[in-house]
């Protein structure tokens, strides 16, 4: 029998596994345990949670492969890494590394200020952040097998994820009340690929799974994105960051399982210690700004 | 009739959508409460572990044992993991049929694969001679069968990927990321 891997059903498929799931930042096995233990339905390995690349400043690039492999040792769920948008060599180390998904982050600085990767080359899935369903497009015609909001990183501050969320939902929304012959003026109006503008309008949903990230901090967060019509959540900064990580992550898994349910979000959200400081994204500099970063 | 789908966590969307298409009428499960009146259940791909701890959270392990006992349940990937009696390692699992699985057996994303597989007891209950189309992400295997349990089939060099026992059936593709019924119609018949 013929057998194929690496192939786009197999890409999409495993992001359409990890539906409904919490995936976490975890920059030690220890915290990978204490995630997996919580119930992520995957880990992000890096070096530093996001807000400590904020702080610490200086050029941000892919963990260690040491670490990356302690984690991937460390836990049964699926690991994820980041490299930087454009590197395209970090992200043929992180394949060979066997890495489950490679996140091209605007996170890390970027390493080329006009081009993604073309993902379609790897075997490994990749997953992209985006600000609105152009981007989004763009990103899936390069060959990301899965799209997350972008939101802002290291903040705390759910604000950007809300506005990248609803941006891409409601774009598609009055895309499926188009007729058809305005389809390719909207597509290069927002820069995407006929054919996908064609597809996300015959779907009524982006092609491919859609996470929200950046800035989610409480259950609340986590089940507002979910309320707005993302498939799940990435939690950065928001756990390790927080005064009781454990407790934190399990009350998020648990808030995105039960996002409508207002009397477990009450529940899960008693007593869970003191949540990550954060930074109001409305009172930053445009500089210190991660979103922008992508083209 | 009308089948459940466990929505802790996983693909629970992507069942529901090939259940509508056979004019299945569909719930979704996050509570003990949302068994009732169901024929049949599916818990769907998605990280066993993650599952395992909603449903301990949630006190749905004894009432999906007992829901297993008169119930058709269908677990696929992760559901075939949560479903089975020994995984090798401690983590919640329903115990209901008589397999030992491994997770991830055959390795990482990179190593995700697709394949044909032949399926007599599925080409006789659709009356199809096609090769079934599996999807496998992740994937366990069924290391062995015991009991009631037996195999509904392997790949080419014999492993194991899809067991029945009675009206309970676990494989270790994913069905519902084909646009191929026949598995969801073939679950059906046991439900009824």
């Amino acid at each position: 029998m013929e057998v194929k891997t690496g192939t786009w059903t197999e890409k999409k498929g495993l992001a359409q596994m990890l539906k409904g799931g919490v995936i976490m930042d975890v920059v030690t096995p220890e915290h990978a345990k204490i995630a997996e233990d919580a119930g992520a339905c995957a880990v992000m390995a890096l070096e530093r949670v996001p807000a400590d690349i904020r702080a610490q400043g200086g050029v941000a690039r892919m963990s260690d492969p040491e670490l990356i492999l302690k984690i991937m040792d460390s836990v049964s769920i699926p690991v994820m890494a980041k490299c930087r948008i454009g590197h395209f060599v970090e992200a043929q180390i992180l394949e060979a590394l066997g890495v489950d998904y490679i996140d091209e982050s605007e996170v890390l600085t970027p390493a080329d200020e006009a081009h993604h990767i073309l993902k379609h080359n790897f075997k490994v899935p990749f997953v992209c952040g985006c600000r609105n369903l152009g981007e989004a497009l763009r990103r899936i015609g390069e060959g990301a097998a899965m799209i997350r909001t972008k939101g802002e990183a290291g903040t705390g501050d759910v604000v950007e994820a809300v506005r990248h969320a609803r941006s891409v939902i409601g774009e598609i929304r009055r895309l499926t009340t188009m007729a058809d012959e305005e389809l390719m003026s909207y597509a290069k109006e927002i820069g995407a690929p006929y054919e996908l503008v064609k597809e996300t309008k015959e779907l009524g949903r982006l092609p491919v799974v859609n996470f929200a990230a950046g800035g989610v901090a409480t259950p609340a967060d986590a089940a507002l994105m979910m309320q707005l019509g993302v498939d799940g959540v990435f939690v950065g900064s928001g756990i390790f960051k927080s005064g009781d990580p454990a407790k934190r992550a399990a009350a998020i898994v648990k808030a995105v399982t039960h996002y409508r349910d207002a009397s477990i979000l009450a529940e899960v959200s008693r007593n869970l210690g003191e949540p990550m400081v954060g930074r109001t994204v409305a009172t930053m500099p445009e500089a210190e700004r991660l979103a922008g970063r992508g083209w | 009739m009308k089948i459940g789908v466990l929505a802790l966590q996983g693909d629970f969307a992507e069942h529901i959508a090939m259940l509508k298409r056979l004019k299945v009428e569909t719930a979704e499960v996050r509570l003990p409460e949302h068994l009732d009146g169901l024929d049949g259940l599916i818990i769907p791909g998605g990280e066993s572990t993650t599952i395992g701890k909603l449903a301990v959270a949630y006190n749905l392990m004894e009432p999906l044992k007992l829901f297993g006992q008169r119930h058709a349940i269908w677990g696929t990937c992760a559901g075939a993991i949560f479903i089975s009696k020994d995984v090798g390692r401690d983590q919640p699992l329903l115990s209901l049929m008589d397999i030992k699985v491994r997770r991830n057996a055959f390795g990482r994303q990179v190593d995700s694969f697709e394949t044909d597989l032949d399926i007599p007891e599925l080409k006789q209950a659709t009356g199809t001679d096609a090769p079934y189309h599996a999807v496998f992400i992740r994937a366990p295997i069924i290391e062995s069968v015991s009991g009631d349990a037996k195999v509904l089939a392997s790949i080419s060099d014999g492993r194991i990927v899809a067991a029945q026992q009675g009206h309970l059936l676990a494989t270790s593709f994913h069905p519902e990321l084909t646009n191929d019924t026949r598995f969801h119609e073939y679950f059906l018949s046991l439900a009824d």
